[in-house]
């Protein structure tokens, strides 16, 4: 009894230090989702940061709640303090709160590279995590973690090949492809799906926008056009006639790609040109209001205008291209909407300057194709491409 | 006489480095020549090789030492999206801690480079270390992070879609980056203590991958920012403009070096500057062959040593004239490194040849590690650091 109250007294005494301290690592992570551009805040968050990682392992849960609403740059602020914490706590022999760390992975709703973040300390803690978790993750939400789920198909579908069992071998691949988002999966699954007879519409999968009205050439000598709003960005109209550079017409081209990856060469569908800029166009119709991501490549200075609002610009020239270089986040309405992209070229005369082009596509921020389709602009005529 | 007294401006880099350490990109004061004796000639995978060890990505950035720690980035995960900051310590290879950004910029770059392109640089009690996304963090030889900025969230259109690699240098307690691109373009003087710019003054809109050296001017410290079309020297303290040379076709990736009373721009063709004490300049001399390709020059006792497309090429410094050229074989994208009179030049394809200097060069070794290696090599209290694609080496005869 008497050790009963002294152990009562003991925590009595040490309730307000508890306290203080759980506020303190409260007020602490705030301070670290308050660093504001070009380094406000990080006076404030430096110390914040100790005083997390002061916390030790207790602090994991909290630290990863935090990354749910905050901003890429507080997000590495809490992320360094996470792994410091770990480092520290695993070389001490110590261990993690596995069973936190595994509900908060499970818990689909997060910030996904928070998930990964704790299924990365698991995976310390426990070899086994992959085995465990990885299956139900092929249409998880976070890009990493779903990437390992289709690294982990496609693990078993190269198995049931090698073992001379095409239909299962088939069968993975193409339960792979469900999930599979980043190029480089894809074009694995799609070059094996095609050695066992099965054919992959590579641009609906990405969501690739196909159809185009392009729209040029107007003046873009000595890179004027990257900021002059010719008329289609105040709004297009199919059937006009603009006039263009040195008095040219400027007049829309249907233009329908068969590129796997959407690419349009602009020098073969307008004529090779340069100091010039044309507008693509394409009306989208979204069967809901969604939040979506226009990804788009090119080697040419290029803007993006969803529903007449511009959500990006880069004036850079032949500096290299890849799919999704350039992602914008946008809304679509349900219903109809204009996607509008305008593609400068300039005046370089180096062989590898020439090129004109883009590809774009539509797709949510996992990098999966949202349903959308497209409707011909001199037609009613919808081609669904979901 | 006026002449003669505007001229007296001895150009000596700056550096305070702990004698042993290698504290930024090339050294020193990022001259390219170490003052450590003894260095193993010939290496292979396995021959006098210290420790070897893992790296988590790739990077072509260099390791710095300070301290007996190495810090060295590297990037890894689908499109270099993960960053890496490892402290290694340098006796013996172990990990002593790692800490992770995920990547908040573009990582669109030629495939040759990488996220992790830019050399850190370390005062010894912290090191501050860029990467080609922007993400830029200070922390203390423990690991614990001073502070953080995500510079692509402040300055949106600073990518560079072929990579940033410039390296970020120190002046003092200011930071110096290079942030000089086809969008938005500027050099940033930042606080070490803070991470909050002291300055930031544009520069010419156009990729460039210089690494800025330090010099005192009129007892000022001057970082000297070159890019194709100029070179400026700028106060470390304030950004504000001390002296500029505009020029044709200089280079965009090597970085400028100082000798005696001349400031040398790698260019096609290269310059030799007189910096008069007034901040006018003169041109001394100018040659071709000293070639702007990807290797920055090293100047070691009154001679430029500098790469050609197959080998090395050693000029007099006050003339410019050419003295020998030596084939080495190609793909120089990591610069030249001098020590103990012999020049180590590291190739592409992995191996790194050993040149002896003198009124004629003679190659002494070729050591082929069997990797891509395109970082420039790292000296530290008697050992060779080579990073590799996958690894780290440390080059020493063994204890």
């Amino acid at each position: 009894m008497r050790r009963l109250g002294n152990g009562l007294l003991i925590a009595i005494l040490l309730l307000p230090v508890v306290c203080v301290a759980a506020d303190t690592a409260a007020e602490a992570l705030v301070r670290l989702k308050a660093v504001g551009r070009e380094g406000a805040g990080n006076e404030a968050a430096t110390r914040a940061w100790k005083e997390v990682v002061r916390q030790g392992p207790a602090a994991l849960p909290a630290i990863l709640q935090a990354m749910d609403d905050a901003d890429a740059a507080s997000a590495n602020w809490l992320r360094t303090a996470g792994d410091a914490i770990v480092e520290h706590t695993l070389t001490a022999g110590k261990s993690l709160p596995a069973e936190a760390l595994e509900k908060f992975i499970r818990q689909s709703h997060h910030n996904g590279a928070a998930r990964r973040l704790a299924y990365e300390w698991l995976c310390r803690l426990d070899p086994k995590t992959p085995d465990r978790l990885l299956p139900g993750m092929l249409q998880d939400p976070s890009p990493e973690l779903r990437r390992d789920a289709v690294d982990a198909v496609l693990s078993q579908a190269r198995s049931q090949r090698d073992k001379d069992n095409p239909d299962a071998a088939r069968a993975g691949y193409r339960r792979a492809l469900t999930g599979a988002c980043d190029k480089d999966q894809v074009e694995l699954i799609v070059k094996e799906l095609d050695k066992l007879g099965v054919k992959v519409d590579v641009a609906s999968h990405f969501g690739f926008v196909r159809q185009w009205l392009l729209i040029a050439p107007f003046d873009n000598h000595d890179g004027v056009g990257f900021n002059v709003a010719y008329p289609p960005e105040k709004g297009v109209d199919p059937k006009a006639v603009y006039k263009g550079k040195d008095g040219k017409e400027a007049r829309g081209i249907p233009c329908t790609t068969t590129d796997p990856y959407g690419a349009i060469d602009l020098n073969k569908e307008c004529g090779k040109q340069q100091g010039v800029v044309a507008y693509a166009y394409a009306v989208i119709e979204s069967p809901k209001e969604q939040a979506i991501q226009v990804r788009a490549g090119t080697l040419n200075a290029i803007k993006i205008f969803v529903n007449g609002k511009e959500i990006l610009h880069r004036e850079e020239y032949h500096h290299g291209i890849d799919m999704d270089q350039y992602v914008a986040n946008a809304i679509l309405k349900a219903g109809r909407n204009e996607l509008l992209l305008k593609i400068c070229q300039n005046e370089q005369k180096e062989e590898w300057a020439q090129a004109w082009g883009f590809q774009a596509r539509l797709c949510d921020a996992v990098g999966a194709a949202v349903p959308f389709a497209q409707v011909p602009v001199n037609s009613s005529k919808k081609q669904s491409t979901d | 006489m006026r002449r003669l007294f505007l001229s007296v401006i001895l150009l000596l880099p700056v550096h305070s480095a702990l004698a042993g350490d290698w504290p930024q990109f090339r050294g020193p004061g990022g001259t390219g020549v170490s003052e450590e004796k003894g260095l193993p000639v010939k290496w292979s995978t396995t021959e006098n090789v210290r420790w070897k060890a893992e790296l988590p990505g790739r990077g072509v950035s260099s390791p710095v030492i300070a301290g007996g720690r190495i810090y060295v980035t590297a990037a890894s995960a689908y499109r270099d999206r993960r960053l890496h900051i490892l402290c290694i310590d340098a006796s013996n290879g172990k990990k002593l801690w790692e800490r992770q950004l995920a990547a908040t910029g573009s990582t669109q770059c030629h495939p040759k480079t990488s996220m992790a392109a830019p050399t850190p640089v370390t005062d010894g009690r912290h090191v501050y270390t860029l990467f080609a996304t922007g993400d830029l963090a200070a922390f203390n030889r423990d690991g614990d992070l001073l502070w953080y900025r995500a510079l692509e969230r402040d300055y949106p259109e600073i990518t560079n879609q072929v990579g940033m690699a410039a390296s970020p240098v120190l002046a003092g307690d200011t930071l110096l980056l290079p942030l000089e691109n086809a969008g938005d373009s500027f050099a940033l003087g930042v606080d070490v203590k803070t991470g909050r710019n002291r300055w930031k003054v544009p520069r010419r809109r156009d990729i460039n991958w210089v690494t800025p050296t330090i010099m005192n001017f009129r007892g000022k410290t001057a970082a000297l920012f070159q890019t194709a079309g100029e070179i400026t020297a700028h106060d470390a303290t304030n950004g504000e403009i001390l002296w500029s040379y505009k020029g044709k076709d200089l280079g965009s990736v090597p970085s400028p070096a100082l000798v005696d009373d001349l400031v040398i721009v790698p260019g096609t063709p290269s310059v030799a500057l007189r910096v008069l004490s007034n901040g006018n300049t003169e041109v001394v001399w100018k040659s071709r062959k000293l070639k702007a390709a990807y290797a920055s020059p090293v100047v070691y006792k009154d001679r430029i040593y500098a790469m050609t497309d197959i080998g090395v090429s050693c000029l007099d410094a006050a003339t410019g004239q050419e003295i020998w050229r030596e084939r080495l074989g190609h793909g120089f994208s990591a610069s030249p490194i001098i020590a103990d009179g012999k020049l180590y030049v590291a190739k592409e394809e992995g191996d790194t040849s050993v040149v002896e200097l003198g009124e004629q060069p003679k190659i002494l070794a070729n050591n082929d590690l069997k990797e891509p290696l395109l970082a420039t090599p790292a000296i530290s209290n008697g050992a060779i650091f080579l990073r590799t694609e996958k690894h780290l080496y440390c080059i020493a005869a063994k204890k």
